[in-house]
């Protein structure tokens, strides 16, 4: 390396150090790149694999596209001007060949990875999972734990080290149910069920909210999931299912629009088959 | 009086402060712009010369105007959302409402998309494609003049709505079910829908029209292969375009049978299914934002091989290049939504056609790249645009590359992660490719250099300003952050969100440097050597002729031996043609696209409002006069070879002079 570059690739290398250290001081900021999940994890270390192997292509664009401005100005007297110098078939090769090897590679992590990751497929564990049915309303989040015959609002509690299998949909328009410190997220449509199936490994509270567009309280449909270990979890059921009813009626009014980010609320699950009548209202000639 | 004005009754044009003060704003800009021209009596001039105009070069021009007015509206709709997250965090609730946030985010995308980035595409088809193919004109003259009049009325329609009701709060592509007629009663989602059929008519009309211009009226000599790399990436989005936009024009007219009739294709109930609305829309949308991104590409390979003074290397793979993207661009538009819940294998292959696209893409950079190597480079701001383009395009398309990987999508998708990425390729990619253009034919159509100190101070302006905007977003994206939030109660978001608000000033700063730019090159236009027509030692043809070039842009149609004409002429290894001048035959003005464009716009104001007399009434008059039009036949008039020779000669004596 001559004198002349390295100033630049100083300035430039410094800059990359200094961008590594703030990512890695404000990890716990960075819910993506702080996973508290199996499913976080797999996802962000995607993220990170693919990226190292698009920069083998894209630091050379970036150190030639500046050194070859400089290094061929018209300046430097153009000793090696080539004007009609417009092809070389080992070049063309090298770049259509090399982007495909990369892209190839990148292509096997994605058949792999979309089979693996798959939103619909039941994680592999010992443990027995939870279930959780989501309803996304104007504009608030309402989780129905079938099984413990119970419901909370825009609170999310989940025992650690559970997969949680959530049935998804929507009785407002479509949503988008994101917990990024747990995984990615996936559509929550009216008359429609999606499945996501997550886990946390650590406890914790995580920030989950909608990132779909659904209205004017939209930016309110954020809550908190909060991974406990058993026996709180356990704790926490048994206060729920002391907590006011659920039923069809109560529901009706709990599903009125309101932009307020309710504050968490339990309710004991009279109801049981609410979320397939959610589901099941969209799917009949007209729906009130 | 309710039948006769349908749902427009006097709340319709009751405001808020901030809208209000923008109304009165333009309506004062407008006074003094009619004050202006009624002064100096140019209505007829107006009229005659610009309004009726059937020349490319003139309707270019016209296009360009819409797309700055368009592009300032675009920009302060920017600021008004950067300036509301910079405060909105937790207890404040910053300036704006939900809905009218909602709206303004909406305006912003459907305005970039629609009146700049695609006004700017034409603008500059209408500027270069005849003269860089050696045409004389477009193939349908009368056409073009009125796929202009239409576009410009759609995007007086979108102003309308600052003033009479309201614009769509839905997003740039409103989807249902939110976007039906449960979710979204007001008038907003009508005035999208009719925006967007009234524009969509007229890219798709722009869009024959240059393509049967492309295909055949080249000039003798120009075999597809010799074709400038340019008139390839136009060809490659004209294509897109043919194709695409009639999708847009049917998932539109579905939508509003659904809000206007009553119907159910999208509803979310009685069997109607709003995925089938978001597969459709991004069948088209995705080829459009190719579109937008294919000229830039051609925009670039032009600067980077004249301001090299180099040949553009590997003319044969950018060709296959660009042709390849074009095809991919139709077999990736599930990547949009893979968080709808596709299944696996779905995904997968979505994913990996995606992750394709990355291949002929790289081919191209390389060899821009490795054109400018041995190369004699001239580093004029066209280059400093490309340079920047290069920089923000290779990380834009590596987190694009993210993106398309459907498991990683599931963390990225909807987040500002993906804002940073698709205001990387729509900001670096097309808008700095137009603004390269934009400098380096500006004297092929003025006669005068637009300042070149004024434009690195803009261009710096520009390019700092983006960088602190949009690389935030990257890292608030992948905190959590998600697109199209009013308010949000995170703290320690918004010294990221400052930063990007940041931004914003420089970008200002540099868009009034690019207007300064041209009042400094006006005023200097005397001392610039623009005028005899080869601004840049220029390699294509419309370097050929003189600046700004005569209503017949080539007194002797010129003959092509080689694929940079113009160079080899003046490296002597082709001869000059023979001047012996003839008749020439061009289209004579009429204001037919005025008139029709402009009952297209009432027919679209009437059906957004219910008012059906009056639609119907508009429609019965609009196909009257193009059925008169078209009863009328080609009206032209002739140039005689005495004429052409003046004005040939008159150039020559400029030239001589300076």
């Amino acid at each position: 390396m001559t004198k002349k570059y390295k100033f630049p690739f100083f300035l430039l290398a410094g800059l990359a150090l200094v961008l590594i250290a703030l990512v890695i001081h404000y990890r716990e900021h960075i819910a993506v790149l702080s996973p508290k999940g199996f499913i976080a994890l797999q996802e962000r270390d995607l993220i990170i694999l693919s990226t190292v192997l698009m920069l083998i292509i894209v630091i050379p664009v970036l150190v030639m596209a500046p050194l070859f401005a400089w290094r061929y100005h018209e300046s430097n007297k153009g000793e090696d001007y080539k004007p009609d110098d417009d092809h070389n078939l080992f070049a063309e090769a090298v770049w259509w060949g090399f982007p495909t090897i990369i892209v190839i590679l990148i292509s096997i992590l994605t058949w792999e990875s979309s089979r693996e990751l798959d939103p619909f497929r039941p994680l592999e564990s010992d443990t027995k999972p939870l279930k959780v049915q989501v309803i996304a309303l104007q504009w608030k989040w309402l989780f129905i734990y079938p099984e413990e015959k119970i419901a909370s609002l825009n609170f999310l509690p989940i025992p650690v080290d559970t997969p949680i299998n959530f049935q998804i949909t929507a009785d407002a328009p479509m949503n988008s149910f994101w917990i990024p410190q747990l995984g990615g997220q996936i559509y929550a449509m009216p008359g429609m069920e999606t499945k996501l199936h997550l886990i946390a490994d650590k406890t914790g509270t995580f920030r989950g909210s909608s990132a779909n567009l659904s209205g004017d309280g939209f930016a309110k449909m954020y809550f908190e999931s909060k991974a406990m270990d058993k026996e709180a979890f356990d704790q926490w059921v048994k206060t729920a299912q002391n907590s006011p009813t659920l039923d069809t009626a109560a529901y009706t009014t709990l599903a009125l629009p309101n932009d307020n980010n309710d504050t968490p609320q339990t309710f004991q699950l009279k109801e049981e088959n609410l979320f397939d009548q959610i589901v099941m209202k969209y799917m009949g000639p007209t729906h009130e | 009086m309710n039948d006769l004005f349908g749902k427009l009754d006097i709340r319709a044009f009751q405001h808020d402060a901030i809208e209000n003060s923008v109304g009165v704003v333009i309506a004062l800009t407008s006074l003094i712009i009619i004050g202006f021209v009624t002064y100096h009596g140019r209505w007829k001039w107006l009229w005659k010369e610009w309004i009726t105009s059937l020349d490319p070069k003139r309707i270019g021009v016209m296009y360009l105007i819409v797309v700055l007015l368009m592009l300032f509206k675009g920009v302060m709709d920017a600021v008004m959302m950067r300036a509301q997250l910079a405060m909105a965090v937790g207890d404040t609730a910053g300036f704006l409402g939900a809905a009218h946030f909602q709206q303004v985010f909406s305006a912003h995308g459907t305005t970039m998309i629609f009146f700049v980035g695609m006004g700017a595409i034409f603008a500059t088809m209408n500027f270069v494609v005849p003269l860089q193919i050696g045409a004389r004109d477009v193939a349908f003259p009368f056409l073009n003049s009125l796929s202009f009049w239409l576009f410009a009325v759609s995007a007086a329609l979108v102003n309308v709505s600052m003033f009479v009701g309201e614009f769509s709060a839905t997003g740039w592509l409103a989807y249902p079910p939110l976007s039906g007629i449960e979710y979204s009663p007001g008038v907003g989602v009508d005035y999208w829908i009719w925006v967007l059929q009234i524009s969509g008519v007229s890219s798709l009309l722009s869009g024959i029209n240059f393509l049967v211009t492309i295909l055949k009226m080249r000039a003798p000599g120009m075999t597809l292969m010799r074709m400038p790399i340019f008139i390839w990436s136009i060809f490659g989005a004209l294509v897109l375009i043919v194709v695409a936009f009639p999708i847009l024009t049917a998932t539109l007219a579905l939508l509003a049978l659904d809000r206007v009739l009553g119907m159910h294709f999208f509803t979310s109930a009685a069997g109607g299914n709003p995925m089938m609305y978001i597969n459709l829309i991004w069948a088209w949308g995705h080829p459009e934002v190719y579109i937008l991104v294919l000229p830039a590409f051609g925009i670039f390979s032009e600067i980077v091989s004249t301001f090299s003074q180099k040949k553009l290397f590997g003319y044969t793979s950018m060709v296959w290049a660009l042709m390849i993207i074009t095809f991919l661009s139709f077999v990736v538009w599930l990547h949009h939504f893979f968080t709808m819940g596709a299944g696996a294998n779905v995904n997968a292959f979505f994913g990996i056609m995606t992750v394709l696209i990355a291949v002929p893409t790289g081919v191209k950079v390389f060899n821009w790249l490795f054109t400018m190597r041995q190369g004699k480079i001239h580093l004029s701001t066209p280059m400093l645009w490309f340079l920047a383009f290069i920089f923000i395009f290779s990380t834009g398309g590596m987190t694009g590359v993210l993106l398309s990987i459907p498991p990683a999508d599931f963390q990225l998708h909807n987040s500002l992660f993906l804002i940073a990425h698709f205001h990387s390729m729509v900001i670096g990619g097309v808008l700095f490719g137009i603004f390269a253009g934009l400098s380096y034919w500006f004297p092929k159509f003025t006669g005068f250099k637009l300042d070149e100190r004024l434009g690195r101070y803009a261009f710096w302006c520009w390019f700092i300003g983006f960088l602190l905007a949009f690389m935030p977003l990257y890292a608030l994206g992948l905190m959590g952050a998600t697109r199209r939030l009013d308010h949000y109660e995170v703290h320690a978001w918004q010294p990221l969100y400052m930063i990007a608000a940041a931004g914003v000033p420089f970008i200002i700063v540099g868009i009034i440097l690019q207007n300064l730019q041209i009042l400094v090159g006006y005023k200097n236009r005397k001392t610039d050597s623009a005028i005899m027509g080869d601004s840049w030692n220029g390699r294509t043809l419309e370097w050929s002729t003189s600046s700004p070039p005569p209503p017949y842009n080539f007194a002797i149609i010129p003959h092509v031996g080689e694929r940079d004409p113009f160079w080899a002429v003046k490296e002597g290894n082709e001869k000059p043609e023979h001047r012996k001048y003839e008749d020439i035959m061009m289209p004579r003005n009429t204001s037919f696209g005025f008139w029709i464009a402009g009952f297209a716009f009432l027919i679209g104001f009437a059906i957004i409002w219910h008012i059906w007399w009056f639609g119907l009434l508009c429609l019965a008059t609009l196909l009257t006069l193009v059925i008169i039009r078209t009863w009328g036949g080609m009206d032209e008039e002739v140039i005689t070879a005495e004429e052409v020779k003046n004005i040939e000669e008159k150039g020559f004596n400029r030239w001589q002079q300076s």
